[in-house]
């Protein structure tokens, strides 16, 4: 493989679904040129390198590493580290590494509590032994090791220098196009630089808009909506106001409301806090009481603006709080309201 | 105004007294924060002051910017019901706060730590008394820290000794 002149080109995944792998075959007949221009030298999903290969190159010799998921435990981690250190551009390839994603979602609760719902507690679990993953087995040939489960979800850039990010769940296929052309042409962003568009997922929908006024949300399954009109103003909740297009708005397309894959808009710190923005200026109530009935109707707000954000948010996760040297998440349960003395 | 003791309050405080990041609005709270002082009404040196245009202008981001950069807490005050200078802004914060409320309550944030109150130019002393009332109540809650207690857990971290000899030996 060595010496063919052609770029090298690496992908990993880290915590992830496996979903931006198949993004990148959503490239269809392209993903040949792919292969004709590169030489890919990783992909654990689709070819058969080792990790010790990687570690026998020099340091920087791979040309551009496409790197998603999240960093979930000790073995995400050496891989960043890894793939780091070899790699001339690393790219952020999707939610997950860019803004933490699904896995992300983890940052809600904490490691032990983790454990304990998917070993012990949640609904589809047999496990009447109890037992829960060790991070070393001895057995006979030796002790077998499983990746020590970080408390804390985070994002690559959070673990490595990145030089680029490719946002969506997962990016599509138009900006892995894009990208790849501008390594091969040389004719790449400035370092730091979102690949994708700078409009929000509204400027991309065909709906109708008109002055919002939200009197209560609806969950998908309450409403049958109008296929013109735009999902914010019939009250099921759409994160395109305050999520960056690129995607073509291809949920509200479908009578679903953007969820905010592609993450906030340049220059945006947090996108959860521009959305709970962008949602209570729209929403109806001069008082108290009014306001906090419209809001009932919109369970789990946290979920909802920070559903693929969580870990690149500014607080980063649920709050801890030491109990007898344990860090331990604990969100608070009662739903907050206003106080009616704002009233006057 | 005597400086208290906000450990005999909750130890957690050790000497250090709480922080309160207000965000005040130019034409009535700021104006009864600039009242109070020249009336010289005394309360609680925690309050760190910003003046904005309207309660309207006030992005969600500052507010979780400054529990993030080390705040207790954050007071958000404007103009009364129906006196907005620019009509509806704080109808829109008040949405905003209730919004935001519910968010970081599970993030862990107490409600209490993120308050809303309105005062005109004129009210002064309803000024103080607000400061003075959501001091205590963080004294109460003790302090937030968000950095320090996330950070611990965020920066990479070998988290036994077991690990950490079987990482190297690896």
């Amino acid at each position: 493989m060595a010496g063919n002149g052609k770029p090298k080109l690496a992908l990993y995944w880290a915590s992830s679904c496996g979903g931006c792998e198949i993004a990148v075959l959503a490239l269809h007949e392209k993903i040949l040129d792919v292969a004709d221009a590169f030489d890919i030298v990783f992909w654990p999903c689709v070819m058969d390198f080792k990790e010790a290969d990687i570690e026998a190159m020099e340091d920087g010799s791979i040309d551009i590493c496409l790197f998603n998921g999240a960093i979930r435990n000790d073995d995400n981690e050496h891989m960043a580290h890894l793939m780091r250190q070899k790699s001339k551009v690393m790219v952020a390839f999707g939610s997950c590494a860019m803004e933490g994603c699904m896995p992300g979602l983890a940052n809600f609760a904490d490691r032990e509590q983790m454990m304990k719902f998917i070993y012990h507690d949640s609904p589809s679990t047999d496990n009447p032994e109890g037992i829960e993953p060790q991070l070393v087995t001895e057995v006979a040939e030796g002790n077998l090791r499983l990746p020590a489960f970080w408390n804390t979800v985070r994002t690559l850039d959070q673990v490595v220098p990145v030089e680029y990010y490719l946002p969506g769940c997962p990016p599509e296929a138009k900006w892995i196009e894009a990208a790849v052309g501008a390594i091969l042409s040389g004719e790449l962003p400035p370092p730091g630089s979102v690949i994708g568009l700078d409009v929000t997922v509204c400027d991309e929908c065909p709906r109708t808009k008109n002055e919002k006024k939200i009197t209560r949300f609806y969950r998908p399954q309450e409403i049958i909506p109008d296929p013109d009109i735009c999902l914010l103003e019939q009250g099921i909740f759409c994160a395109g106001i305050a999520t960056r297009g690129g995607c073509g708005a291809l949920c509200p397309q479908v009578n679903m409301g953007c969820r905010g894959c592609y993450g906030p808009n340049e220059g945006v710190i947090d996108g959860g806090a521009r959305l709970i923005g962008a949602i209570g200026s729209v929403i109806e109530g001069r008082t108290a009481e009014d306001i906090d009935a419209v809001l009932d109707t919109l369970p789990d707000p946290a979920g909802y603006f920070y559903r693929f954000s969580l870990p690149h948010s500014l607080l980063q996760r649920v709050h801890l709080v030491n109990d007898n040297g344990r860090n331990v998440a604990q969100p608070i349960k009662e739903v907050p309201r206003l106080d009616p003395g704002l009233n006057v | 105004m005597p400086e208290k003791n906000y450990s005999e309050i909750n130890p957690a405080w050790e000497g250090r007294k709480p922080v309160i990041v207000g965000f005040l609005c130019n034409w009535c709270s700021y104006r009864a924060a600039d009242l109070a002082g020249t009336s010289r009404f005394g309360y609680p040196a925690t309050l760190r002051d910003i003046r904005i245009m309207c309660t309207g202008r006030l992005d969600p981001t500052f507010v979780i910017k400054a529990l993030r950069e080390g705040a207790d807490g954050v007071l958000v005050m404007g103009c009364h019901p129906h006196q907005c200078h620019y009509d509806e802004g704080n109808y829109k914060a008040m949405r905003r706060m209730a919004l935001l409320r519910r968010t970081l309550a599970q993030l862990g944030v107490h409600p209490d730590r993120i308050q809303l109150g309105w005062a005109s130019a004129a009210q002064g002393a309803l000024f103080t008394e607000t400061v003075a009332a959501m001091t205590e109540r963080i004294a109460e809650l003790g302090p937030l820290e968000w950095r320090d207690t996330i950070e611990d857990n965020i920066t990479p971290r070998m988290p036994s000794p077991e690990i950490e000899e079987v990482v190297h030996g690896r």
